[in-house]
């Protein structure tokens, strides 16, 4: 045989691999998302998303866990953003590149990497003990906060370094000052890609489990929030919760609430792709 | 002839690189200067020297003096922006922002607070219309500037710039990316700008600093060889290096 020819026996052998390496990702993923549907989807109608929890599994909903849940996520995202996009713009645009910056930067990487149940129990230190924030709403939300807060700065900072150099050279070139140059031109030419990082770090927070349970959010809550300040608890914790049970029935609600739950962060991923695409046409 | 701009014993390092070496030159006002000579010998560096663009190099260092009708635009007491609104530049490569026309066009305008629409509109045209893009654009001026051609691109940069309003025209091969058609538009359009414009050109075409420049300068490797009127230089020039580049028989 010759080299062309071996070369593409290689390329062939190498194509099905690869076809093999990705439909075992994507077959669990079917039967996974099959298993599921088939054992929960009969289960989802309007009164299991309006009921409270009970101890009759056929008569318990998600109504405390998803109004949790969206007041976890909303709070999580007035807290992160301002801070995650503005913390990302001073790194990117003004901090000098220097040692201080350099040890900023390995660090924010790094926090990017710890395991979500050490910030719960940061939260816990922080915000139920010292702040006196208790297993609230609050203090939920700034645990996961400090959670995806290095995700927002990482997107911030590769949305405003995608913006061509040629757009702040024009607009210092006509007199723009730098903070004239970031608002006006830099961006809104990177919202596209800074909103992308903030809608998928939000859908993070939305599926974590781990520090909330750490910072004291209850398993069975009877009421919704009606402040920042009341206990609360979020669908994977209700998840959890009757997965943990050993009644046929409440495994049959779980499954009802993934559902709810792949919807709800399938959406959030599939706006963030749809921003991303707008956003790499209008750059280019 | 008045003296516009003018470099005073001019040394410019990027670190240890030494970019330009005891420049001493004159531009004159209202006029157009071509800055010519091979790649690397310094044009862009000088050229931005009369803005403050190379500021943002972190490893530029300059001395010397740089005047602009006599002031030194390095003193402490000089704001940039200012500066940068009396001294327009136009790039290499066209670089609308990712915006509509108008948008493109006002901008320079709006950085400096101005809301007023009717004045806005007024510039934004008269703008347009020295920059000979009025006619091709007047009926869709919320389009976005990306979706023009790139020599509409290039003339909505040049418009951008036109409608600060600087008395200075800054413009590092505004052509080298242009067809041949584009490019004689944008050509023209300079000739008819330099009534009220001083115009400083980069250009590595030698017909085109032979066609619209009234004064050329050559350097070479961070050397200023020689300024004189254009004619002069093309038909004339005192140096043989000049000479030789012109003629083409070197690099
Ligand atoms: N940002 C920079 N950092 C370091 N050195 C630079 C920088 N810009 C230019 N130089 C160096 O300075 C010298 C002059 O560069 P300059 O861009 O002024 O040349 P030029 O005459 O405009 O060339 P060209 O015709 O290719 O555009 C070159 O040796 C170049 O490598
Ligand atoms: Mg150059």
């Amino acid at each position: 045989m010759n080299n062309g020819k071996i070369n593409r026996v290689k390329d062939t052998i190498f194509k099905y691999v690869g076809i093999l390496a990705c439909s075992i990702g994507l077959i669990l993923l079917a039967i996974f998302i099959g298993n599921i549907l088939i054992d929960g989807f009969s289960r989802i109608d309007l009164d299991f998303l309006t009921s409270l929890p009970s101890r009759k599994a056929e008569k318990a909903g998600i109504l405390t866990a998803w109004s949790g849940s969206l007041w976890i996520v909303v709070l999580t995202f007035f807290i992160s953003v301002p801070i995650g996009v503005c913390a990302g713009i001073y790194l990117e645009e003004y901090g000098k590149k220097g040692r201080l910056t350099n040890l900023l930067e390995i660090n924010i990487s790094n926090l990017a990497g710890v395991p979500s149940i050490i910030y719960g129990l940061l939260g816990l230190e922080i915000f139920v003990r010292l702040s006196k924030m208790g297993s609230s709403v609050l203090a939920g939300s700034f645990t996961l906060s400090l959670l995806i807060l290095p995700i927002i700065i990482v997107a911030t900072r590769e949305a405003l370094r995608a913006v061509p150099s040629s757009i702040r050279a024009a607009s210092y070139g006509l007199g723009a000052s730098k903070w004239q140059t970031i608002w006006y031109q830099v961006l809104p030419a990177s919202s596209g890609g800074i909103l992308t990082g903030v809608i998928l770090a939000i859908s993070r927070a939305v599926g974590e489990t781990a520090p909330l349970i750490v910072v004291g959010a209850l398993a069975y809550v009877p009421f919704t929030p009606k402040g920042i300040m009341d206990e609360f608890t979020v669908l994977p914790i209700q998840i959890f919760n009757w997965v943990s049970r050993p009644q046929h029935e409440f495994s049959i609600n779980a499954a009802a609430a993934i559902i709810i739950l792949l919807i709800i962060t399938f959406a959030l991923n599939g706006i963030a792709v749809y921003f991303r695409n707008k956003w790499q046409k209008k750059l280019s | 002839m008045k003296i516009k701009l003018e470099s005073k014993n001019v040394d410019v390092y990027y670190d240890k690189l030494k970019a330009l070496s005891n420049i001493n030159m004159i531009i004159p006002e209202n006029a157009v200067t071509a800055l010519i000579g091979p790649s690397g010998c310094g044009k862009s560096t000088f050229l931005r020297l009369f803005n403050r663009m190379n500021d943002y190099i972190d490893s530029f260092k300059l001395s010397g003096d740089v005047l602009i009708d006599g002031q030194n635009i390095y003193e402490k007491n000089i704001l940039v922006d200012e500066l940068r609104k009396n001294v327009g530049m136009v790039f290499q490569k066209p670089n609308p922002f990712p915006k509509s026309i108008f948008d493109n066009v006002a901008y320079g305008l709006k950085i400096q607070g101005i809301k007023d629409k009717e004045f806005l509109r007024k510039r934004v045209k008269d703008a347009l219309v020295q920059a000979a893009l009025w006619d091709e654009v007047k009926d869709d001026l919320n389009k976005s500037a990306l979706s023009l051609s790139g020599g509409q691109q290039q003339r909505v940069c040049i418009a951008r710039t036109l409608a600060v309003e600087p008395t200075i025209l800054l413009m590092d091969e505004p052509t080298s990316a242009l067809d041949p058609i584009a490019t004689t538009k944008v050509e023209q359009l300079i000739t008819s700008l330099k009534e009220k414009y001083t115009i400083v050109i980069v250009t590595h075409n030698m017909q085109q600093a032979g066609r619209i420049s009234d004064y050329t300068s050559f350097f070479y490797m961070g050397d200023l060889i020689e300024f004189d009127k254009t004619d002069v230089i093309f038909t004339n020039p005192k140096q043989k290096q000049t000479e030789n580049y012109i003629t083409g028989r070197f690099g």
